[in-house]
């Protein structure tokens, strides 16, 4: 609906309405958000990160690739940066293509540039990858736990659940045929006991029909209750923990970093949520008789993911520092692929002979990491609607 | 109207204007107010909210962060001197001690962590020389004052464990600490029930005649107005349209806003008629329009209001409005920004 | 009061149960049967999955696993397979180790974050307020090993001091004092280290609180009483901002040993992250768990005693 003008007075036509100017929500955006430099610096940076790491991911990428990250040429090692190759010991295919070795070469005489494009895109992938995870899971979690959370959970329900999980952990153990039966049986208890009842009448319940539709706990103290089970884990000792568990692959670190680091969007998510469902205009949603899937999506999703894209925005950032961390221990990206964290751990040998190896990754992630969280807590401060007051 | 020496004059403002810098844009909050009040006396300030009361209120005491505040001229003499010109430490020693305030907010106003007991001694601690146990006895004498049961139970109290109406006593009771001769009042009793309102209210009045006190109550309700005025400031979009005694505001107003203002009072005789609002919004403070302020909303608007700057017109006897087009004396009166020299 | 304490312990046992059944679970991340082995997977030959079902009773049920697993860590039957060590004791005494490394990095950090986000909040926007935001930043985003071996670089060359281990090797015969300044310097740097995170966190998290309590009305009201500059800030304003700092004292400790992994791996500190990191190089998986299980449990005894200590400093919470 417009903004309602007050009803025409027709006794005296020379009163005009007056035009407060209004500015569309993305001009105030980046009205407010023009102010805080650091954070258009921030924001800068990443838009390039992107290039770069796009770009990377094609130039770097097919059988050919411009830029072969992992062409070795052991006779051109620890070349400083802005070396000229040697053209007369390197095969045709082996002189870098720029003509010059632009960050100079690491000790298996690969090209740190091709390596450092290719990093890029790996290392935004992991971050991406990761928080997109963690943001999937708290989004849910939270929304669940803010929207839903004063529902209650009925015994019958725990113990249906119960039948779900008992019976997936039996056919991943090989018992296939019972925890087929035991799983199909848990998901068909649970989803007649979750459909609405259309038959109003009186139902009568033996006893054991009267303790399974008890109520055990709301739905929100389950899932804030489990958030807090996950934070007790030290994030980075767990995702260690898992990782070297788990055979090495890229794909394994981003999982874990992300089903470890979605509580703080599920937090986010619950408390906008929680305050938004008090707001006029979701009664309003709720009393045109809209469903809950459409008020949770349409009403108050785009109302509460600001808080989540700025935590994901710093998440980025420090899944590229946890990921560059379990480099450092060696349980990082494995090989094929470079990443920012693994040249940076792989140089450390060679710090005194050849300090490139450890200062461009490092200064590469220190200012992508810098530049998102500066990006980051800019977006806060704008969509912080406490901060957006006039006088304030 | 009585002669008043200057000596009666308490708090006089003169062609106050604070404005409030934002990046692109410059919100004229207050501009060009002149207001004063008589010891012992009462003068409410009188407006919709977001019409430059509370910042008027706030500049007087020196509380206007600045930035993003400035104030762009004028003058506030409290005593005959004049406080835009005192330093921060001089300020200190006035504020709390000669002015003092009430806010709106009760709930919030008074710190959380601390006694109330605490937070009164806290002012005689800073402008009075009392032993502490002198403190003691004044902060029960004054929560008895202003009406707390039991006052000397109630200093170990925190703030949370009062309700609504005794926190604003004790709000009240706190400003009274060090016999201010001005209490400047923000809408003491906005935020607090209807029949606790009325309990306020009579008690400010009380304490204003044994403490022999001036008080500026500001506020939005025409309502609270008549009961406790004394004189009345009318402001529309920072600047004073109608002032006069309580009798000229609402048996003869001038001005075309206060006068909507009346109608939009819900009183006994207008029962089972439609109640008026006045149509459209007070303006941004960044973006008034020009002349006369309220003449986009007003009903006797003329051309030329929206040119010129209307002057204020003078009723006699300290009744003046800022409306030309009401006035008999007609278009003399335009484009006369203050009245300063003009009586 | 009592009651509070009594709710909120019991809150804390019911997630230590479910902490517990996590912490047991994560053993079956691994491959359980030697026929699972994966021949990408160098960290699991068969031979070590038959010793890992062995030493997990992966043979028994599932709950009986669990009461197995319990019963052998407490009982102290569960060992390092490296030295055949009980593992509380061996963590024990490598916390004992850390020891210094967290209060020293803890003083640090409490002692220098509070003044300069105290002072970047009341000077909000000033130069100083500027300089030590975009420092904050900078710490916050630096990879902290990258930062160590540039410190390190930096401390070596310009002090000529070795700064790696706990001590020098081989200083035994040497006078005290120079013992003393030798245990001093080794301990400065890997303490510094460990609290420039915190101190970039904390220094921006006591910025913004005061920032907000500053807002509050009851700050007006303080200054409208005429009270000092000072007395507004650091008696009304500091009181207030200070509430929920008291809640992470109680997860300080915790918070250190996940923290210290990367640190003491570089500094070579026989401490409690470096015997974890080891245990995972060389597949100590009793260790690996039980280092999990027990920060874990020191985390929730330290939100327990959060909870107590914001109970004894917020007077709104008195029940």
């Amino acid at each position: 609906m417009s903004a309602t003008s007050p009803p025409p007075s027709p006794a005296d036509g020379r009163r005009m309405e007056l035009q407060v100017p209004r500015r569309s929500r993305w001009e105030e955006f980046w009205r407010l958000f023009r102010r805080n430099r650091l954070a258009v610096g921030g924001m800068i940076i990443f838009i390039l990160f992107f290039g770069v790491a796009t770009a990377g991911l094609f130039l770097t990428a097919g059988t050919q690739p411009i830029f072969d990250p992992a062409l070795v040429r052991l006779q051109e090692k620890l070349r400083p940066p802005l070396a000229r190759p040697h053209v007369d010991s390197l095969g045709a295919q082996e002189v870098p293509p720029l003509g010059v070795y632009l960050l100079g070469t690491d000790e298996l005489g690969r090209d740190v540039f091709a390596r450092m494009l290719q990093g890029a895109w790996v290392s935004l992938t992991v971050g991406f990858v990761a928080v997109g995870i963690a943001v999937f899971i708290g989004i849910f979690m939270g929304g669940m736990a803010g929207y839903f959370g004063q529902e209650f959970i009925r015994i019958g329900h725990l113990l249906w659940a119960v039948a779900v999980i008992a019976g997936a952990a039996l056919l991943f153990s090989g018992i296939v045929a019972v925890g087929l039966l035991v799983g199909a049986g848990g998901v068909a208890g649970l989803v007649h006991n979750l459909t609405p009842k259309r038959i109003s009448g009186r139902t009568q319940r033996s006893w054991g029909g009267a303790v399974l539709a008890q109520n055990a706990m709301r739905v929100d103290t389950l899932i804030m209750r489990f958030v807090d089970i996950m934070l007790c884990f030290p994030s980075f000792f767990l995702i260690l923990t898992v990782v070297a568990l788990l055979p090495p692959s890229i794909y394994n670190i981003m999982i874990v970093i992300g089903l470890t680091s979605w509580m703080g969007a599920a937090r986010f998510v619950r408390a906008e949520f929680l305050a938004l469902r008090e707001q006029d205009f979701v009664a309003a949603a709720r009393a045109l008789g809209l469903g809950n899937f459409r008020i949770i999506f349409r009403h108050m999703m785009p109302n509460a993911i600001a808080p989540v894209l700025v935590s994901a925005t710093i998440g980025i950032a420090t899944a590229i520092l946890t990921e560059a961390g379990l480099s450092f221990l060696g349980f990082g990206v494995p090989p094929p692929h470079a990443t920012w964290g693994n040249i940076l751990s792989d140089g450390r040998q060679f710090i005194f002979d050849a300090p490139w190896l450890t200062f461009i990754p490092g200064l590469a992630i220190l200012i992508v990491v810098l530049a998102f969280n500066l990006f980051g807590d800019g977006l806060r401060d704008v969509l912080n609607p406490k901060l957006r007051e006039r006088h304030a | 109207m009585t002669f008043l020496t200057r000596s009666d004059i308490l708090l006089a403002v003169q062609d106050l204007s604070v404005h409030f810098r934002s990046e692109d844009q410059v919100a004229r909050a207050v501009e060009g107010v002149s207001f004063d009040v008589q010891r012992q006396e009462t003068v409410c300030l009188v407006g919709e909210s977001g019409c430059g009361k509370t910042v008027s209120a706030l500049t007087i005491l020196g509380l206007i962060p600045q930035p993003p505040g400035e104030i762009a001229g004028g003058r506030i003499l409290f005593d005959g001197r004049n406080l835009l010109d005192c330093r921060e430490d001089e300020m200190q020693k006035i504020r709390g001690n000669r002015i003092a305030m009430v806010f709106q907010e009760p709930l919030t106003s008074l710190n959380p962590v601390f006694t109330i007991g605490d937070q009164i001694a806290e002012a005689l601690e800073t402008h009075a020389d009392l032993t502490s146990a002198q403190r003691v006895e004044r902060c029960v004498q004054l929560l008895d004052d202003v009406g707390i049961p039991s006052p000397r139970e109630r200093l170990a109290d925190y703030p949370h464990q009062l309700s609504g109406g005794q926190r604003q006593r004790v709000m009240i009771a706190m400003a009274l600490a060090c016999h201010p001769e001005l209490v400047i009042a923000d809408e003491p009793t906005t935020a607090l029930d209807v029949t606790v309102q009325a309990q306020i209210l009579r008690l400010f009045r009380a304490l204003q005649q044994s403490h022999a006190m001036a008080v500026l109550y500001i506020t939005h309700d025409l309502g609270v107005v008549s009961v406790i005025a004394d004189r009345v400031y009318v402001m529309y979009a920072g600047i004073i349209v109608e002032q006069g005694l309580r009798a000229h505001i609402f048996d003869a107003a001038r001005h075309p806003y206060t006068q909507d203002l009346l109608e939009a009072l819900p009183t006994r005789s207008k029962r089972g008629r439609r109640l008026y609002s006045i149509p459209g919004a007070v303006p941004n403070p960044a973006a008034k329009p020009p002349g006369c302020p309220f003449h986009p909303r007003c009903r006797y608007a003329i051309p030329t209001c929206g040119q010129q700057p209307p002057g204020m017109c003078d009723y006699g006897d300290g009744h003046r409005a800022r409306c030309p087009v009401l006035f008999d004396g007609g278009p003399s009166h335009w484009g006369q920004e203050t009245l300063t020299g003009k009586v | 009061m009592i009651a509070f304490i009594a709710r909120s312990s019991v809150q804390k046992i019911v997630t230590l149960f479910f902490v517990s059944i996590v912490s047991f679970l994560i053993i079956h991340l691994a491959p359980g049967q030697p026929s699972q082995v994966d021949p990408l997977n160098p960290k699991f030959t068969p031979e070590m999955v038959a010793r890992y079902r062995q030493a997990f009773h992966l043979d028994q049920p599932l709950y009986t696993q669990y009461l197995y697993f319990y019963r052998d860590l407490f009982t102290g039957k569960t060992v390092s397979w490296k030295d055949n060590r009980s593992v509380l004791a061996k963590i024990w005494e490598r916390f004992l180790k850390s020891l210094p490394l967290f209060i020293v990095g803890t003083i640090l950090t409490w002692t220098i974050s509070f003044p300069i986000g105290i002072r970047s909040a009341i000077a909000r926007g000033s130069a100083f307020d500027q300089t030590t935001t975009f420092c904050a930043y900078l710490l916050i985003s630096i990879p902290g090993f990258f930062f160590a071996y540039i410190l390190i670089i930096f401390v070596v060359q310009t002090f000529q001091v070795p700064v790696i281990g706990m001590q020098t090797f081989g200083l035994n015969q040497s006078s005290v004092t120079a013992a003393v300044m030798d245990r001093i310097w080794h301990l400065l740097l890997p303490s510094v280290l460990g609290a420039t995170g915190g101190i970039a966190v904390l220094s921006r998290y006591v910025r913004s609180q005061m920032l907000e309590v500053e807002s509050q009305d009851y700050v007006r009201t303080a200054r409208a009483k005429g009270l000092p500059a000072e007395q507004v800030h650091y008696r009304h304003a500091l009181r207030n901002a200070l509430l929920p700092f008291v809640t992470m004292f109680g997860l300080i400790l915790p918070g250190l040993i996940g923290g210290s992994v990367i640190i003491e791996s570089i500094f070579s500190w026989p401490g409690i992250g470096r015997m974890a990191y080891e245990a995972i190089l060389a597949r100590d998986y009793p260790v690996i768990l039980t280092v999990n299980f027990v920060s874990a449990v020191l985390v929730l005894g330290g939100t327990f005693v959060s909870d107590v200590l914001y109970l004894l400093v917020d007077p709104r919470i008195r029940l």
